[in-house]
C-alpha cells in the first residue's frame, strides 16, 4: 500500500508506540483487503464499550491506549452497559459499575466524546453524502451508508480506534463506488405500518442476503425511524452494511438493478417473521430503543400512554443528548406517570438485564435477535401499542 | 515453508497445534493462557511460550483484546502460525506485538515439533526441525 510521508512517520513511531501499532494495524488490514492507500476520515464511532461485552481484556487494553494516545478526529462512542448517571436505579451492581466507569474514563482520556449511543447521527455526529467515515456500530454503519450516503466499512472496535488515533482508514470496500452496487432486488408486496413491520422485513432480508447489498422496491414511504429499525435488523440477522430503497435513499437512482436475484416479501413472510422472533409469553418488562429511540419515537410513546397506567413495566433507552431535550418537555413526566422510565447511555442488549428479567418485550428485531444469546431472555416481539396494551 | 508476515519477529519453540479454529474470547483464559473452550482439541493445554499453530480465528471480535491480555499477563504464545489470519487474530497480534505468520500449510506441522520462524517485514520463513 502507498503511504504518505506523514503516515510513514506514524508507522515508524514518531508519534509514539501506540500510534505506530495502530498504523501498523491499518496497513495490515489494508494489505489484506487490497487497499492502495489510506484516506482521511471525517469522523469515527467506536463500539466495544460495555464492560459486559469487552470485559477485563478490553478495559486493560483501553487503559494502555489512553496512557499514550489521543484521537485526531471527532470520535463518538457506542452505548455503555448502564445509564452512567442512574445506574443504581436500573439495578446495576456496584462491581460492574466500577469497571464500566473505568472504561468510560479511558475513552474520555483519549479525547472521545462520551456520546454513548448507537445513533450518533441523531446526537450531533452527522456526516454528509459521500463523506468518508470509520464507524463500527453495525446499525449506525447501515444508516450512514444507506440513508445518508456516507461511506464506511463495518469497523471492529480496535480498527475504529486506530482510525481515530491516526485519522486514517484504508481505502477499500464500501469506500469505493463500485462496491456499492446492489446484489438483490427485494420486492415488498405488503403494507408496512409499524416500525416493527420494517424491523421484521429487515430481519427476513438480512437472513437471505447475508453481507450483500439489497435494493428494495415497493416501499412507498418510510420515515428515518423505520429505516433505522430495518437497517439495524438487517445488520443483525445478516451483515448488511448498505441497502437502497427505491425513491427514498440517495443512491437508489444511481445504481444498476437489472439481472439481479429477486426476493419477494409479502403478508405471509411478515407473519412468519413475527412468529419466529417470538419466543416468550408474558414479558417482565418492555424495552424500546434498539437502536436508541429518537425524539419522535419517544413522543409517539408518550402520546399513547398519556393518562394511562400501563400494566407492564416499561423502559425507553436513548442517547444522553435526546434525553436532555426530553427533560425540557413534559414527556418524561407523562411516561413516568404511566409507569415507564427513560434511561440514557445504554440499551437492553449491552446492559446486564439477565440479572433482572427473564422475558423482554421489544418492537426491535435487532434486540429480538440478540436478547436470547447475550441476555438469556425470552422475547415477545410486537408493535409499540400492542406491547403497551 | 514460505508465508506472509502479519507481525514481524524471530522465534523458535515447541509447536502446539490445533486443526480446528480458535476463538480467543471465552476460549482461552487470559490470566493463565489455558484453553478453556469445552470440547476443543486443545482444552486444558496452555498456549504460554508455544508456537501456536491453528487455521484461523473464530468468534467474537473481543478475541483481539484477549490476545493482547495474554501478552500483558506473560502467558502469550511465543508466535502464531495460521493457514489464514483473519482480522480478529491480526488485530490481536499487531496490538500485542506477537510474531505471526500466515499462508502456511499447517497440516505439515505436528504437536511437539521444534519450529523456527523468521518473519521479516513482508515475507516469512517457517522451518520444521
Amino acid at each position: 500500500m502507498h503511504l504518505t510521508k506523514e503516515q510513514e512517520k506514524m508507522l515508524d513511531g514518531e508519534q509514539g508506540s501506540i500510534t505506530a501499532k495502530m498504523m501498523r494495524l491499518l496497513v495490515r488490514l489494508g494489505d489484506v483487503y487490497k487497499a492502495e492507500r489510506m484516506i482521511p476520515v471525517a469522523s469515527v464511532q467506536v463500539a466495544g464499550v460495555s464492560y459486559k461485552s469487552i470485559g477485563d481484556a478490553g478495559l486493560d487494553f483501553l487503559e494502555d491506549i489512553a496512557n499514550e494516545a489521543r484521537v485526531k478526529t471527532i470520535t463518538f462512542l457506542n452505548p455503555a452497559g448502564m445509564d452512567l448517571e442512574n445506574w443504581q436505579e436500573m439495578g446495576i451492581e456496584e462491581d460492574f459499575s466500577k469497571k464500566q466507569i473505568a472504561i468510560i474514563k479511558a475513552f474520555r482520556k483519549m479525547g472521545i466524546i462520551i456520546s454513548a449511543t448507537c445513533t450518533p447521527y441523531l446526537a450531533g455526529n452527522l456526516p454528509h453524502y459521500r463523506q468518508h467515515i470509520a464507524w463500527s456500530e453495525s446499525s449506525a454503519v447501515s444508516f450512514a451508508n444507506s440513508v445518508i450516503g456516507a461511506r464506511t466499512n463495518r469497523e471492529g472496535g480496535p480498527s475504529a480506534l486506530a482510525a481515530a488515533i491516526t485519522g486514517f482508514t484504508p481505502y477499500y470496500g464500501l469506500h469505493l463506488d463500485e462496491n456499492r452496487q446492489p446484489d438483490y432486488v427485494i420486492n415488498v408486496k405488503t403494507e408496512l405500518k409499524w416500525n416493527s413491520d420494517f424491523a421484521a422485513l429487515g430481519y427476513y432480508v438480512g437472513k437471505i442476503v447475508k453481507n450483500k447489498v439489497p435494493f428494495f422496491t415497493g416501499i412507498k414511504k418510510a420515515d428515518t425511524d423505520q429505516l433505522k429499525a430495518m437497517g439495524a435488523a438487517m445488520a443483525a440477522s445478516g451483515a448488511v452494511a448498505l441497502y437502497h430503497v427505491d425513491g427514498i435513499t440517495p443512491e437508489s437512482d444511481k445504481v444498476e438493478i437489472t439481472n439481479l436475484e429477486k426476493v419477494e416479501f409479502g403478508k405471509d413472510e411478515l407473519k412468519e417473521t413475527y412468529e419466529k422472533l417470538n419466543t416468550g409469553e408474558e414479558p417482565d418488562i418492555v424495552i424500546f430503543g434498539c437502536p436508541h429511540a429518537s425524539i419522535n419515537e419517544i413522543v409517539k410513546i408518550a402520546n399513547f400512554v398519556k393518562g394511562k397506567k400501563i400494566k407492564r413495566k416499561f423502559w425507553i433507552v436513548t442517547s444522553r443528548a435526546t434525553k436532555e431535550f426530553i427533560k425540557k418537555t413534559d414527556i418524561e413526566k407523562i411516561i413516568e406517570e404511566a409507569g415507564g422510565k427513560i434511561y440514557a447511555d445504554t440499551c437492553m442488549v449491552v446492559s446486564p438485564i439477565e440479572k433482572l428479567f427473564r422475558t423482554t418485550g421489544v418492537n426491535s428485531a435487532k434486540a429480538a435477535h440478540y436478547l436470547p444469546g447475550f441476555c438469556k431472555q425470552k422475547v415477545v416481539f410486537n408493535n409499540m401499542e400492542a406491547l403497551l396494551s | 515453508m514460505k508465508g506472509r508476515t502479519i507481525y514481524p519477529g524471530k522465534a523458535k519453540g515447541v509447536a502446539l497445534v490445533s486443526y480446528e479454529p480458535i476463538g480467543f474470547y471465552g476460549g482461552v483464559d487470559m490470566k493463565s493462557g489455558i484453553v478453556i473452550e469445552k470440547g476443543h482439541e486443545l482444552e486444558g493445554k496452555s498456549v504460554k511460550g508455544k508456537i501456536l499453530v491453528f487455521p484461523y480465528g473464530k468468534g467474537s471480535t473481543v478475541g483481539s483484546y484477549v490476545i493482547y491480555g495474554l501478552k500483558k499477563n506473560g502467558v502469550a504464545p511465543l508466535a502464531i502460525i495460521n493457514k489464514e489470519t483473519e482480522t480478529i487474530v491480526a488485530t490481536g497480534v499487531i496490538l500485542a506485538g506477537i510474531t505471526c505468520v500466515d499462508g502456511i500449510a499447517i497440516e505439515k506441522i505436528e504437536n511437539g515439533n521444534i519450529v523456527e520462524i523468521n518473519a521479516k517485514e513482508k515475507e516469512a520463513e517457517v522451518i520444521i526441525e
